[in-house]
């Protein structure tokens, strides 16, 4: 188990330094989650008062968008130059493999949520009342789940010629009750209502987030096997 | 071997005719008109028979997967696949009919109520499932993949359906059975044993769809080898 994570961390710590070194699929993310922010401030009129309903939904729509296209490099740039066949002949368990993906996709993300959650409610003028730890919580348990499903069905599509357009596809219908969950627990906490409300929802995430962690973990080398 | 089947094929089509026509009597003349809905409450007996075909088909597509997965066979992936298939067709008529009815009934096309949501995201699920089994590929390659999504899928949909539920009784209530004259015993007997009837009818049909289903898929893998077989002849 040791070793599993020891090479996850490998793995991880490799594509953080390519991303480090180019900075280009970062650069993109950050850049098309500001330009979602600009195109829903165009949607729903930023001066309205209705536009505080939609903050908690947008916020995980950046989020989602933006890690969509994260993800899709993720295993694509292994099959360009057809790395991942290292890395199915290294040494190492598959599932060690799948986890250094999610850890650095992980990471990824949230480094793109630090500045487009923080532009989002710049640009709409969003008065935080909330209790700002309960709202990292949330974000970041729902980030995780998302990444989980994510990492593993972009491994899956990376196999298809069209893989771009396929990921959203199978993704979404599978985040559909993650969504559900971290808009609730989002609107909860930043309109300040009972906390309890939300830790049931906190809680729902929480159990998706270890089960398709538990279905992903096991069904990988299924997606590595063969060619 | 050949033979077995054909029987099998012919008792399904058999059994299937006259209960078809036998259902269509109890549903449009035997069984009682509803008081209050009228003549539109006879898409009831279709809509749920289809949505339990549906539910039936996914199940039958879960299981299949993990077979694929212990033990790759051509077969199983076949079963998965056709039977993807089949539930997406009554999905879709779920969808539609549950539609009808409910603009006749609550006035609205659409209301995010659990169990249309649930149905809903299971379409989506299974439609994206039929895009895995499109890929380009090895048929093992596909087979396991696919596979592999069936099941994810399988696992996500009893999270959806609670997810909505906890959603919309911030709303309102969960109310059980659908309205006060459908819930459990409210149903008049003879609309029961209609219901029953339908319900029996499109699971055999299912079961003839799928039969019939296979044997097609069968032909064009046999098709596809022969193919490859003789473009190999031609080549060398």
């Amino acid at each position: 188990m040791i070793s599993i994570l020891k090479d996850a961390w490998t793995i991880a710590s490799k594509d953080l330094s390519n991303e480090i070194k180019t900075k280009q699929t970062i650069g993109m993310m950050v850049i098309f989650s500001s330009l979602v922010v600009l195109i829903f401030s165009f949607a729903f009129d930023p001066t309205n008062n209705m536009v505080k309903a939609v903050i908690p939904g947008l916020v995980w729509l950046i989020t989602v968008f933006s890690g969509i296209l994260g993800l899709n490099r993720s295993f694509l740039s292994e099959h360009e130059n057809d790395t991942l066949t290292g890395l199915r002949s290294a040494p190492i368990d598959p599932s060690s493999i799948y986890l250094g993906k999610v850890l650095a996709n992980f990471i990824l993300v949230t480094a793109v949520q630090l500045v487009s959650i923080p532009v989002l409610f710049l640009l709409f003028d969003y008065r935080f009342f909330g209790k700002v730890s309960w709202f990292i919580l949330v974000v970041i348990i729902g980030t995780l789940g998302f990444i989980i499903v994510g990492t593993f069905l972009a491994a899956l599509s990376a196999n298809a010629k069209n893989s771009e357009m396929l990921l959203p596809v199978l993704l979404l219908p599978l985040l559909s009750p993650l969504l559900i969950a971290g808009v609730q627990a989002t609107r909860i906490i930043l309109e300040n209502e009972m906390i309890a409300d939300a830790a049931s929802w906190i809680r729902l995430m929480a159990a998706y987030d270890l089960l398709f962690l538990a279905a992903c973990f096991f069904l990988f080398e299924f997606i590595m096997e063969g060619s | 071997m050949k033979k077995n089947t054909g029987i099998i094929d012919r008792l399904l089509l058999f059994t299937l005719i006259p209960t078809v026509f036998i259902a269509l009597y109890l549903i449009f003349i035997w069984s009682p008109v509803e008081r209050i809905m009228g003549a539109s409450q006879k898409i009831f007996y279709f809509h749920v028979g289809s949505a339990w075909v549906a539910f039936l088909a996914f199940g039958v597509v879960g299981y299949y997967s993990v077979r694929v997965l212990i033990k790759p066979r051509l077969q199983h992936h076949i079963n998965a696949g056709i039977s993807a298939e089949i539930g997406v067709l009554f999905t879709t008529i779920t969808l539609i009919t549950g539609m009808i009815w409910g603009k006749s009934s609550w006035n609205t096309w659409w209301t995010w109520e659990p169990r249309l949501a649930t149905t809903l995201i299971l379409w989506f699920i299974y439609v994206a499932y039929l895009f895995v089994r499109k890929m380009d590929g090895s048929t093992e390659k596909i087979a396991r993949l696919s596979a592999v999504f069936g099941i994810i899928g399988a696992i996500n949909v009893p999270i959806v359906f609670m997810a909505i539920r906890w959603w919309n009784t911030k709303l309102h209530p969960v109310v059980f059975g659908e309205g006060k004259n459908q819930s459990g015993g409210g149903i008049e007997p003879d609309m029961l044993v209609a219901l029953l009837f339908s319900i029996f009818t499109i699971t055999v049909l299912y079961a003839f769809l799928m039969r019939k289903g296979i044997e097609i898929e069968k032909m064009r893998h046999i098709v596809k080898r022969a193919k490859s077989k003789a473009i190999e002849k031609l080549a060398g």
